[in-house]
């Protein structure tokens, strides 16, 4: 079969924006299942920090994020036609949809974090955090990686071994990180845990909506992981491709099954919430290499995802890290496996590649999303909200408006 | 005359009708409530962390009888409503002074 250079370049092109546009909609999974997770007096509040945080990211990663990340120069003005100015080699898809493609993993990233800050950060202190986030921090170490730049020109994460396919570590674990950094800025949820050490539940409003943004994330990643292949004009481009989304689904259905079980011996009941945690943990953990493993491999991975998801939640919780949905487990701890899975099956990556890149980036995204916190706490705005607010929701604190203003809620 | 008052468990409440019409009563009232006996409600558990269920759903049923049909009605009750498990409930008898019919004007026996 002949492929001339032109059609390639089209239907890698193609590809590339229906991966691109799959990946946009993952946006309405976090959306739909934090909004699912936190409690009725909530939502509103963490749906506009979700659509927002969105548009922040597309737009701080136009302005200075990807030229930080791959070059290209601020507002993209050195994106010409066929590739970026000055490159040496033609690009093989056109740049722009390279960048498309690149933007909506920013607001992945960013979409973490609004899960872990859940039900107590203030809106515009978030956002605030975003902007930084998505022009400065994740760019940054999006540079080290995918961008290939040497870190702080002391050491270059590429040369060590490290390989990560479609961001377990650079996308999600990122996004972890800078969880972490505003769980511990901002605190637990009021009733979390009583004055004893008690660890209390406050259950989500809408299993229905989590449920549909577990189904939405699922389909997205094919985009995620599917994309990442960066072409499919070929027989053996088509081939990865296929072969990843084959290991992406096997991985999420592992994941939750490994998920469902363990939750079931440990609490005695099929807790749902925990099902929808292990098919994304699955995801996860195939993320950083789902183009070596045999499907078998795939589904093993993603159940080891799924398993130490649940016990990583619960652990987090007891030592009061409280986070409503449990965004560090699935992308942060899970994120971790993914990455050191990779040499198992990938001779092209090391183990002491991989550790170097995670302690990489989790040191750079933690410490300076910490000192991002502590400043806009200190200097602009308290980033948590009032007792008062807290109590009454964020919803009508932050936006004037309740998502279910038919309902009273007492809790 | 009598008011009988029943909290049963819900999913009683069709046994518990069912009863009460094969016994010749006319009319009941029913609501659903929420509250507590010596159990004191009960836990559960969300994502590992338990949470407690201080009051739980029961449905309340009020019938109003004549005194001859007072020990029938409370059998049909805990007959129908009984399922030996905590949590089937209590039975309040209080005496009844006055009933009136709306449409008609009827009182007493008549108007139940």
């Amino acid at each position: 079969m002949e492929v001339t250079a032109e059609l390639s370049y089209a239907l890698n092109t193609f590809y590339f924006l229906v991966c691109g546009a799959l990946v946009m909609w993952m946006a309405a999974g976090f959306a739909m299942l934090e909004a699912g997770l936190v409690r009725g007096k909530n939502t509103t509040e963490i749906l506009t920090k979700n659509v927002v945080l969105f548009a922040v990211a597309c737009t701080m990663y136009m302005v200075v994020g990807y030229d930080i990340m791959y070059g290209g120069g601020l507002f993209l003005d050195g994106l010409a036609g066929d590739g970026v100015t000055g490159a040496e080699e033609p690009a093989g898809y056109a740049p722009s949809a390279d960048f498309f493609f690149q933007v909506v993993f920013v607001a992945t990233a960013m979409s973490i974090v609004s899960g872990a800050v859940a039900e107590r950060m203030k809106l515009f202190a978030f956002l605030i955090f975003a902007v930084v986030m998505t022009a400065f921090i994740y760019p940054m170490e999006g540079s080290w990686t995918w961008g290939g730049n040497d870190v702080f020109g002391l050491y270059n994460l590429g040369e060590l071994g490290f390989l990560d396919f479609a961001g377990s570590g650079i996308v999600h674990m990122a996004g972890a990180a800078a969880g972490v950094a505003g769980v511990l800025t901002i605190g637990a949820r009021k009733g979390k845990y009583s004055a004893d050490g008690r660890v209390n539940a406050i259950p989500g409003a809408n299993l229905p909506l989590a449920t549909l943004g577990t189904f939405i994330l699922w389909m997205g990643w094919f985009g995620f992981n599917g994309g990442s292949v960066l072409a499919t004009a070929t027989v053996g481009d088509a081939n990865a491709v296929a072969v990843v989304f084959l290991n992406t689904n096997a991985a999420a259905a592992g994941g939750c099954i490994a998920a469902l079980l363990v939750a079931r011996l440990m609490f005695g009941k099929s807790d749902l919430t925990m099902a929808l945690n292990g098919c994304l943990a699955g995801l996860v953990a195939i993320t950083a290499g789902p183009d070596t493993p045999t499907p078998l491999q795939a589904t093993l991975f993603g159940a080891l995802g799924g398993a130490l998801v649940v016990m990583s939640i619960v652990t987090l919780d007891k030592l009061k890290f409280d986070d409503p949905v449990g965004a560090i487990s699935v992308h942060g701890v899970v994120g971790l496996l993914g990455l050191i899975l990779v040499p198992f099956t990938n001779d092209g990556a090391t183990m002491s590649g991989q550790i170097i890149g995670a302690l990489t980036i989790f040191v750079w995204v933690f410490v300076v999303s910490m000192i991002v916190f502590k400043v806009v706490d200190m200097f602009i705005m308290k980033v948590r909200v009032s007792e008062e607010e807290e109590f009454e929701g964020s919803d009508l604190a932050e936006c004037g408006m309740e998502a279910y203003p038919e309902f009273s809620s007492t809790r | 005359m009598k008011m009988v008052t029943a909290v049963i468990k819900p999913f009683k409440l069709d046994d518990v009708r069912e009863a009460l019409s094969t016994i010749g009563v006319q009319g009941i009232t029913v609501s659903e409530v929420k509250g507590f006996g010596r159990q004191k409600g009960h836990t559960e558990l969300y994502r590992g962390a338990e949470y407690v269920v201080d009051f739980l759903p029961k449905t309340k049923v009020e019938v109003a009888v004549s005194d001859e049909l007072l020990d029938q009605t409370i059998e049909a009750i805990s007959g129908a409503a009984q399922t030996g498990n905590i949590g089937d409930g209590k039975i309040f008898v209080t005496s009844l002074e006055q009933s009136i019919r709306i449409r008609t004007g009827e009182t007493g026996v008549e108007a139940l």
